[in-house]
């Protein structure tokens, strides 16, 4: 789960980390209120989107006039942002954060997330800060810098003092190494105690007056530790979700929405996936992924049909199931009782394979269904794909 | 011969009262493995199809004499459910439970370094060695003793490679899933070398998929140590990027972790790659020679 940067700014102002003055406006009244009260030099307004780019894209204003943020306000709440990260519908700007202006002397890059081989938390840091960090990685990865964290033990100063040597911090600023040190602990703390997946912090600068501030945040908690954690959940903005994927995970079906022509139904994440990519080597495009889970019921096959067909791009459904534990011949009464629930007007495609594959391909073909069974992946693939048409 | 499991393994599970784990602990037992205890906190002196419940590990262990624990213990207590098993001298644990926390992996991966204990999972389908042991949740009648082993990321994905291998005469030895996490126990490398060292496999089915570079550490291992012919899927070359794609390891990140990037890495091993799952076993076949 994402959370917007005033969002990570509180979390980070909880666990010590230091953050501009800031608050979350959505309208030029507050703005104003809260403009008068920060009373400051420099004032930001930001625009919150779950997307990266922002800046490049208009959504970052600053003025020194305190009787300009209203104006500000007004100009970006309900504007649509188009960065790299939106892609080209853009996103509706709904939230902005309005916080003092930081004047910058020097931009740093800091982040914290598990590295998947060792199973470490592991800091990334960079003195390329206010960059994006893969085209930093990319071009000069010497200047990047690893420094893992033992999991037993926790963050170590002297994991502070690898990091802030490699940056050069000491002849940069001596003062500033202490709380710099003292902000990685911090921030490995808030990563470890939220169950973050990725906490990041970019550009982090050093002021002229050579204080720390975090100048832009990102935090993306792990799903499966929600539970754990009220607080995060709160955070959450259905507005940056697609309106398909909240009704799937209502359904608790676990759904992604894709770009193409055919929308396909599959139990099991991994053979999910490989339904997409059959249909594209087939010709087409997969609309979506779907994963219905391994007990495929009436119910979840009714909520997977109603939420493919309202996906106006879907011109045929593949269904796709390797029945394990799970009787074929069960889905296939499923997906019978659900097409008549659910008016289907485009091609249907159904393969059935595993237990009790024959009886299942029974039930179908005698249904009186407008349906193609197959029993063959690539078979299927293929039927599905010469029903709708390749792709153009 | 086999790899992990065979016909002498004695399995606890725990969990077993539960409904994932009373229904799998019978169809294990069915096919034939040693289901000997489950363990279930507050359970202990019931049954489950005949199978004795413990309050704890420790106790089935000392009870039972089980040398591997197969997990289906809900997320939110499922690191504690191995920490347990591990501490009370279990050798091999295969996690199911789809769902754990990250962090509580960290720590749990971290505990078990450098003990003599291995963990197969979280979050997969459990391992099978043909016609000896089925420690998991994967359908057994779909298998055929052979000679193909097959290692994977997946659960369904495996099924269908695994029927393929049987429709075609070829059969398994054992299947082992490592699951779709992003921090888990065994790796593939772990299994490669496992596979490489067994008589009985002639050849290895690897499949992966998006998120993480497992498959390019894979397809080092194979370059150097591997001589027994790979067939290799990796699933995920229509993701989106920055989307994780229903497990919690198949994200592509920061552009890293591409189906393309990772199969690449494994031609250049001489991994026969295959672009459609559906010639699986067709590719291990002609690997074969056959």
């Amino acid at each position: 789960m994402n959370v917007h940067e005033f969002q990570a700014k509180q979390l980070f102002g909880q666990f010590g980390v230091p953050v501009p003055r800031g608050k979350e406006i959505t309208s030029p009244e507050a703005g104003a209120a809260w403009a008068a009260e920060l009373n400051t030099p420099v004032f930001v307004v930001k625009a919150q989107i779950h997307a990266g780019g922002r800046g490049k894209a208009g959504g970052v204003k600053i003025t020194k006039d305190k009787a300009a943020v209203p104006g500000l306000v007004k100009e970006l709440i309900g504007k649509t942002l188009i960065t790299h990260q939106t892609g080209p519908k853009g996103r509706e700007v709904r939230r902005l954060l309005v916080e003092e202006g930081a004047a910058i002397a020097k931009e740093l890059y800091v982040s914290i997330l598990v590295d998947r081989d060792s199973g470490w938390p592991v800091f990334i840091a960079s003195t390329e800060g206010g960059m994006e960090i893969e085209v930093v990685a990319a071009n000069t990865p010497e200047k990047i810098i690893r420094e893992a964290i033992d999991p037993a033990v926790g963050f170590q100063s002297y994991n502070g003092r690898n990091i802030a040597f490699a940056l050069g911090l000491p002849a940069m600023e001596a003062a500033i190494v202490p709380p710099f040190i003292q902000m990685l602990g911090n921030l490995y703390r808030l990563f470890m105690d939220k169950n973050a997946a990725m906490v990041e912090i970019n550009p982090l600068v050093i002021t002229g007056d050579k204080k720390l501030i975090a100048l832009d945040g990102k935090v993306s908690f792990d799903d499966n530790a929600l539970f754990r954690h009220a607080d995060v959940q709160q955070m959450r903005d259905l507005h940056e979700e697609d309106p398909l994927e909240i009704e799937a995970g209502e359904n608790n079906l676990n759904y992604i929405k894709l770009d193409g022509n055919i929308g396909c139904m599959v139990n099991g994440a991994g053979l999910a996936m490989a339904t997409m990519d059959v249909i594209k080597l087939a010709g087409s495009e997969p609309a979506n992924f779907l994963d219905v889970g391994g007990g495929a019921t009436k119910e979840t096959v009714a909520a997977g049909f109603r939420i493919l067909l309202k996906d106006p791009n879907v011109k045929g459904i593949f269904i796709n199931i390797f029945g394990g534990i799970v009787r074929c011949e069960r889905i296939a009464q499923g997906v019978i009782d659900a097409a008549k629930e659910v008016k289907i007007n485009v091609p249907l495609v159904v393969r059935l394979q595993g237990t009790n594959a024959d009886e299942g391909r029974k039930l179908l073909a005698e249904s009186g269904l407008k349906l193609e069974v197959a029993n063959d992946l690539w078979e299927a693939a293929q039927k599905i794909v010469k029903l709708t048409g390749k792709a153009a | 011969m086999s790899i992990l499991v065979n016909k002498n393994t004695r399995v606890v599970v725990q969990g077993i009262t539960g409904k994932e784990g009373s229904f799998h602990a019978t169809q294990c037992k069915a096919y034939g493995t040693q289901v000997v205890a489950g363990v279930t906190p507050g359970k202990a002196g019931q049954e489950v199809e005949g199978i004795p419940v413990f309050n704890t590990v420790r106790d089935a262990v000392k009870k039972s004499q089980c040398d591997t624990s197969l997990i289906f213990v809900p997320p939110p207590f499922c690191a504690d459910a191995i920490l347990e098993a591990a501490d009370a001298g279990v050798k091999l644990i295969i996690c199911i439970t789809e769902g754990i926390p990250v962090n509580d992996m960290v720590k749990v991966k971290r505990a078990l370094y450098g003990r003599d204990v291995r963990l197969v999972g979280p979050n997969c389908p459990g391992v099978i060695t043909v016609d000896e042991a089925k420690i998991g949740i994967m359908p057994g009648f779909i298998h055929k003793k052979g000679v193909v082993g097959v290692v994977s990321r997946s659960g369904t994905l495996t099924y269908e490679a695994v029927h393929q291998l049987t429709t075609m005469g070829l059969g398994e030895t054992t299947c082992v899933g490592i699951g779709g996490d992003p921090v888990n126990g065994t790796g593939f490398v772990d299994v490669l070398a496992l596979f490489e060292k067994d008589p009985e496999t002639q050849a290895i089915v690897m499949i992966g998929e998006i998120g993480g570079d497992a498959e390019e550490k894979a397809a080092e291992f194979i370059k150097k140590q591997v001589k027994k012919p790979v067939v290799s899927f990796i699933a995920g070359i229509t993701a989106p990027p920055g989307r994780r794609m229903g497990h919690a390891g198949a994200i592509i990140s920061g552009g890293k972790g591409t189906a393309t990037e990772k199969m690449k890495s494994l031609e250049a091993a001489g991994v026969r790659v295959v672009k459609n799952p559906a010639e699986i076993g067709d590719a291990v076949k002609v690997a074969l020679g056959r």
